[in-house]
């Protein structure tokens, strides 16, 4: 980590190949390396900066998007957090972090161990099985689950067969229920995605570690806690990042499985709230301003995650 | 080492200074102007101005934005331009059709841009119609009425849900924006061999329709196929039974967000407290508030259901599943003693404040509605907003046919619930489910409603 062998330290000698009567770095001259990075600045600019920056301009306005837009300030952020009908969204997006993000991380966490103990046959198999919902575009996932969830589906059928009928639900259309139900589902997607990143952590673990911890006596747990833990700091990263980002930005699942909101808006998400106002309510500042302050939030969320990343040592990512 | 560190953070300064430099100069320029500011406000064209000879027009390419990418809709529009065209050599029609979801959404930017479409079909209600015309987007059709007869072809019931007040804040009368092509009412489709089963006769009252629901729900049957996941099928239910209770003048103010109703008066909560009694006595499918409004159809078509509340737009996918075995009613007549109807019209077509050719663009909108349209649109298994009764047409198209010319002849049609106010829709669906889950009583859901309902109509005439 210490010694630099990617670039040569800046030296009072030119560099021999480049032009020779200028002191500096070696290479070609700055301006023609700006030239290089011209293309994909061109894109970010104006596919992400310039909208972003448009965005943040539009939020000090209240908008319908066709008369003229009144500046009113920082109004907007100010009703995001107060107006329960636009915190609430963001409350909701937090309890779908625990099913989209803390479940499978934990579910994953203990597979991944049970699976490295037990040498399965056919692993191959379960592997894939496990990650197949991260393949499946969302808007099927959604569709299909929705099925699953009708008063007349197979959840409810189960449950019945089963003589549970007292626990049968309309689902997706009973308020205490409809966000459990959606977040079910990220955990049946997630979950997969988090087992694989771990099987792959693990498996670069030396046999020998596991060997010795055995030989000092060291139980499953305690072999899993020790060993396998520690060296999966890096993949840990990974899954919590793409599984809140996952959760935070959630749209589609909620869009399809439960429209309009959900029953008494229980299942209202930020990304939810931006379509609809933007598009659907014509209140283009507050729909702009709930997605700069999601973006705002999946910032610092990702950026915490990295830093207890690389806080822990020399564990890349 | 620490040489090229200080370089690096050198630059990184200079880029910083930049960014920021870039960040205060774009503050201050998106500072000079608010969004939307060039758009100017609307004009009307005169009648004496009009020119109605479209071959003397020259070359004109009119753009139409619509609807009509289903079955019947499409193949009837399509039939119209096509005719059009031929008869108008000199008009090229450049037709641009997306779902409806999908045209909302899009309509709002595109109605604004420079390059605006001619016609569009726009949506009815105050947040969409309506702030289109506050904004100036649309032009007034009155003119055009008065040159091509628009007012003896359409009736009164049927050019209000079009018609606005020229700032956009009455809704229901004033100018006229839009005329429709296709009609729609909410009644009730029922299965005949169950009605026959069951020893039934499709209801004309009320006392008739809730005997009929007892004599289901005992021979275990599903009274009424319903499904709310989607929660704007609730709007309707609760008109239907609306309807039965509350004097239709006064649904129509609260459905075009007027002075002079009320959502807690006596003749509302008897209508919710029937809607919650329905309810408990188990009168629609179980677990409706799970289950989506196109499964819940598509479940009554395949014969689980009774009846099926719900509009004549389901006409040709019901009527291919069940053939004759499919029935139309009106609503039936409950305490008011009165017929009363809750139905619209398909999207209105209007022009827009841009167009170049507005002219053009209403001897369009007169063609696709004239007499030869509405026989176009009949032939494609549509309900023809004008002429309904006079189409040959059999079996329950002609039920549908009948109940549209006697409900607009009667005067009986009622706008839909979530037109009264912007706040509207979403009160009353999320409202209308939580409701009959249970979740809120007759007070709150009705005092919501009231409240918006009341609090806008008080700001709207005061400002």
């Amino acid at each position: 980590m210490t010694d630099v062998t990617e670039a040569t330290p800046v030296a009072r000698t030119p560099a021999p190949r480049a032009h020779p009567s200028r002191q500096g770095p070696p290479g070609e001259p700055r301006r023609v390396a700006y030239l290089y990075i011209l293309p994909a600045f061109v894109f970010f600019a104006g596919f992400m900066a310039w909208p972003l920056l448009h965005g943040f301009w539009l939020s000090f306005y209240e908008w319908d998007g066709l008369t003229v837009g009144t500046w009113v300030g920082l109004d907007n952020y100010h009703s995001v957090l107060t107006d329960p009908e636009l915190r609430e969204p963001f409350l909701h997006s937090l309890i779908l972090v625990i099913f989209f993000s803390a479940i499978p991380i934990v579910l994953g966490l203990t597979l991944a161990g049970l699976m490295m103990r037990a040498r399965l046959r056919g692993m191959p198999f379960f592997r894939t099985v496990l990650f197949l919902p991260q393949v499946i575009a969302m808007v099927v996932v959604a569709i299909a689950w929705g099925h699953i969830y009708a008063p007349d589906g197979p959840l409810n059928d189960l449950l019945r067969t089963i003589g549970l009928d007292d626990l049968t639900h309309a689902w997706l259309g009973e308020p205490s229920w409809a966000l459990v139900s959606v977040g079910v589902v990220g955990t049946w997607v997630g979950t997969g995605l988090c087992l694989i990143l771990f099987l792959a952590g693990l498996s670069k673990v030396p046999r020998e570690l596991y060997e010795s911890a055995r030989l000092d006596g060291a139980g499953a747990l305690r072999e899993f806690l020790n060993v396998g833990l520690p060296a999966l700091r890096g993949e840990l990263a990974v899954a919590m990042t793409l599984t809140m980002i996952a959760a935070l930005r959630t749209f589609d699942l909620v869009y399809v499985m439960t429209p309009n909101g959900g029953p008494d808006r229980s299942t209202a998400v930020p990304s939810y709230e931006v379509y609809k106002r933007a598009f659907i309510d014509g209140e283009v500042g507050t729909a702009v301003t709930v997605a700069i302050v999601l973006t705002a939030i999946i910032l610092v969320v990702t950026i915490g995650i990295n830093r207890f990343a690389e806080r822990g040592d020399e564990v890349r990512l | 080492m620490i040489q090229r560190r200080s370089i690096i953070s050198w630059r990184r300064r200079r880029a910083m200074r930049a960014a920021a430099a870039t960040l205060a100069v774009t503050a201050l320029a998106l500072a000079a102007c608010a969004p939307g500011e060039d758009n100017d406000g609307g004009e009307e064209a005169a009648p004496s101005d009009i020119e109605t000879n479209v071959a003397d027009m020259g070359d004109i390419t009119l753009t139409v934005w619509d609807q009509q990418v289903r079955g019947g809709q499409a193949e009837s529009i399509e039939a119209l331009n096509a005719a059009f065209m031929d008869q108008y050599p000199n008009i090229t029609i450049d037709r641009v059709s997306r779902s409806f979801a999908d045209l909302r959404r899009a309509l709002r930017l595109a109605i604004t841009g420079d390059e605006a479409p001619d016609v569009v079909q726009a949506n009815n209600t105050r947040s969409d119609m309506g702030a289109f015309v506050q904004a100036g987007l649309l032009r007034s059709l009155d003119g055009y009425a008065d040159v091509y007869g628009w007012n003896d072809r359409f009736p009164d019931s049927v050019r209000a849900t079009a018609s606005y007040s020229e700032d956009g804040s009455v809704f229901g009368e004033g100018n006229l924006y839009g005329v429709p092509q296709v009609g729609e009412v909410i009644g009730v489709w029922y299965n005949k061999a169950k009605l026959a089963q069951l020893g039934i006769e499709p209801p004309q009252t009320l006392a008739d329709f809730e005997a009929a629901l007892q004599t289901a729900k005992d021979a275990g049957e599903i009274p009424i196929q319903f499904g709310n996941l989607d929660q704007w099928p609730g709007i309707h239910t609760f008109g239907f039974v609306q309807n039965q209770f509350v004097n239709k003048d006064e649904i129509r103010d609260l459905g075009f967000g007027r002075e002079g109703g009320s959502w807690t008066d006596d003749t509302n909560v008897q209508a919710a407290n029937t809607l919650q009694d329905w309810v408990d006595a188990g009168y629609f499918t179980e677990g409706f508030n799970g289950l989506g409004y196109d499964p819940a159809w598509q479940d009554f078509a395949k014969g689980q259901g009774v009846f099926l509340v719900s509009g004549t737009w389901l006409l040709a996918d019901l009527r291919d599943a069940m053939g004759d075995n499919l029935g139309f009613t009106l609503p039936p007549i409950g305490e008011t003693g009165d017929l009363t109807v809750t139905g619209a019209t398909g999207l209105p077509f209007a022009i827009t404040e841009n167009s170049e050719n507005p002219d053009a663009a209403a001897a369009y909108i007169d063609f696709i509605t004239n007499s030869d349209a509405m026989q176009t649109l009949a032939e494609a298994g549509e309900l023809p907003v004008v002429d309904a009764g006079e189409q040959q047409v059999s079996g329950t198209q002609a039920e549908v046919y009948d109940a549209w010319a006697t409900a607009t002849s009667d005067n009986a049609l009622v706008p839909y619930l979530d037109w009264g106010t912007p706040e509207a829709y979403d009160l009353i669906t999320v409202g209308v489910q939580s409701f009959m889950g249970g979740d809120q009583s007759t007070d709150e859901f009705l005092g919501t409603l009231e409240d918006d309902y009341s609090s806008f109509v008080s700001e709207n005439s005061g400002g």
